[in-house]
């Protein structure tokens, strides 16, 4: 019997690696995810019948409850899933996160209530403690893309030296608890820190760095429901934490490399917060021209290239401007104009946001393109047209070093033969950093707001 | 340590280079879905919450548990369901044209 338990673990197991491999490829990437939610189903299945019928199991005690509690937590989740704006996905998952890790950490501290010893075993501190950073700090991340608390970066010593001591008492109380049996009152310390630690921890990032915050701490809980899986020694957590763990590692490595930092840089550098000064020094400078362009004018030039580049930006999501911007791509290409987008690996504000955001408006996924193909391309482009995008086309990142932004890379809009900029005003963008494109020459601003200017270019084109 | 510890960080240890292996060449267009669809599957710690509700006695205990099922099953059911909204609108261009 036992091994028919252990063989149908097994087998979620071998779902969930399938569904991922899956989701590796556009085409059955949707197949991917099912396969992977029919993993979970034979692993509940399995669970249930193993604790019902093996003879270790134990019965299972309070089942009105546990059904009650996934009847409740499933309404919950599948109804804010169904509702939530794809522009809202970064506090979704955030916030999503922040529910596993604090069950983590909840299951932690019911095993050691349980166990009922004065010392506790390295899995389940471990699994408190990452869990309940990973739920204050998804809390924090969640309040702070939805502009709940400040946005901007903090970076203080007092804060640091905070962070330090509480790092040193995380410490204390594993060593107490580990080898001189702390019991339940210091276990209840250690959650309360780790919980304080994960707020600290998020508190002074900026908001521009909150998608490589967010696959950070989804690596944490997987880290942490692997450890309740050491703790309740069930194969099928362990292997699924793991996956978790290790895949949100690499997928955060990759999100630094796209903004060409480091991990310890995100984490404790306060990107963003030095940039009023030098803002403020552009501005202080000889005051810059920039050219403007009405609609009409804007429009005729568009109906008459060869070949344009779209650049979207996190401003255009929040205007909701990607229909009328598909509409305007759609039009223009049957003139006869080439129509590619350009993705910068951080646009939006999670990896691959933007293509989500152009995907729910039927924007087709083999017009996009990322960095590293789009590139070379510009050179060659007649126009390319930013809407609501600013950091991430600012030359300041090749050329000035005194930049913050100075080695990330960056979309080389500023090299195809006419740039236009859709912007609200001239003021600068999310991370307060002046853009020198917007001064060049062969550069354009149309002034608006992303959907209000597409729709008029689109209406202006439809006149021609 | 003993035989089951033992077993466990093999699986452990080997599920890390699965992991990594599995997700290197997932390209750029679905790093979203990939986060909420990675972010799904260590839903799964419900399962764990279930382990401790359905051996609980103690009322302490259940209401831990409970609490666990609760944000464990949150995270399962949000997980999939919003990663399965957002790659059903992932479309190629269609062969006649029009997007």
């Amino acid at each position: 019997m036992i091994f028919l338990f252990e063989f149908l673990y097994l087998l979620s197991a071998v779902l969930f690696i399938v569904g991922l491999k899956f989701l590796s490829s556009p085409p059955r990437a949707r197949q991917g995810n099912t396969l992977a939610a029919v993993g979970m189903v034979v692993a509940t299945v399995t669970l249930l019948a193993q604790l019902q019928f093996s003879p270790e199991g134990g019965g299972i005690h309070n089942l009105p409850l546990i059904a009650g509690a996934i009847a409740i937590g499933a309404i919950a989740g599948a109804v804010g899933a169904r509702r939530v704006a794809m522009t809202d996905m970064p506090q979704m998952v955030a916030l999503l996160n922040g529910c596993g890790g604090g069950a983590a950490a909840l299951i932690s501290v019911a095993e050691f209530l349980h166990k009922g010893e004065p010392r506790a075993g390295a899995d389940t501190m471990f699994g408190c403690i990452i869990g309940s950073i990973s739920l204050s700090g998804s809390v924090v991340a969640f309040a702070k893309l939805q502009g709940l608390v400040s946005e901007k970066a903090i970076n203080s010593p007092i804060q640091k030296g905070v962070n330090g001591l509480l790092f040193l008492s995380l410490l204390g109380l594993v060593g107490w608890l580990g080898f001189a049996a702390g019991g339940a009152n210091a276990f209840y310390a250690l959650l309360g820190v780790s919980l304080a630690f994960g707020v600290l921890m998020v508190m002074p990032i900026g908001g521009a760095d909150m998608p490589v915050v967010i696959s950070l701490l989804n690596s944490f809980t997987g880290l942490a429901v692997a450890a309740t899986g050491f703790v309740l020694e069930n194969n099928a957590l362990i292997i699924s934490g793991t996956l978790v763990g290790a895949s949100g590692t690499l997928l955060t490595m990759l999100m630094c490399k796209a903004m060409n930092r480091s991990l310890g840089n995100v984490l404790f550098a306060g990107f963003g917060s030095t940039t009023t000064a030098s803002a403020a020094g552009a501005a202080g400078g000889a005051a810059k021209n920039y050219r403007e362009v009405g609609v009409d004018d804007a429009a005729v030039l568009l109906a008459n290239v060869q070949s344009l580049i779209i650049v979207p930006g996190y401003g255009m999501a929040v205007a909701q401007a990607q229909h009328a911007v598909r509409e305007l791509a759609d039009l223009l290409a049957k003139k006869g104009v080439d129509v590619k987008y350009a993705i910068h690996p951080v646009a939006g504000r999670m990896p691959g946001h933007m293509n989500v955001l152009l995907a729910e408006a039927n924007v087709p996924y083999d017009q996009l393109f990322d960095l590293d193909q789009i590139n070379p391309e510009f050179e060659r482009a007649d126009v390319a047209l930013v809407i609501g995008a600013n950091d991430v086309v600012n030359p300041a990142a090749r050329t000035d070093t005194s930049s913050p932004i100075y080695g990330m890379p960056i979309l080389d809009a500023d090299k195809s033969r006419h740039v236009i900029c859709i912007k609200r005003s001239m003021n600068p963008g999310f991370a307060g950093i002046d853009n020198q494109l917007y001064y060049e020459p062969r550069c354009s601003m149309l002034f608006g707001d992303a959907k209000g200017a597409v729709s008029k270019l689109v209406e202006a084109v439809k006149a021609l | 340590m003993n035989v089951t510890l033992m077993a466990e960080i093999w699986v452990f240890a080997l599920a890390v280079f699965v992991g990594i292996e599995v997700i290197s060449k997932v390209p750029v267009v679905l790093h979203t879905p990939l986060m909420s669809g990675t972010n799904a599957i260590h839903g799964i710690v419900m399962l764990g919450g279930v382990l401790v509700l359905a051996g609980a006695h103690e009322p302490v205990l259940m209401v831990l548990g409970f609490l666990a099922v609760v944000l464990g099953a949150m995270n399962l059911f949000g997980g999939f369901v919003v990663t399965d909204r957002m790659l059903e609108m992932f479309k190629a261009r269609k062969k006649d044209g029009k997007a």
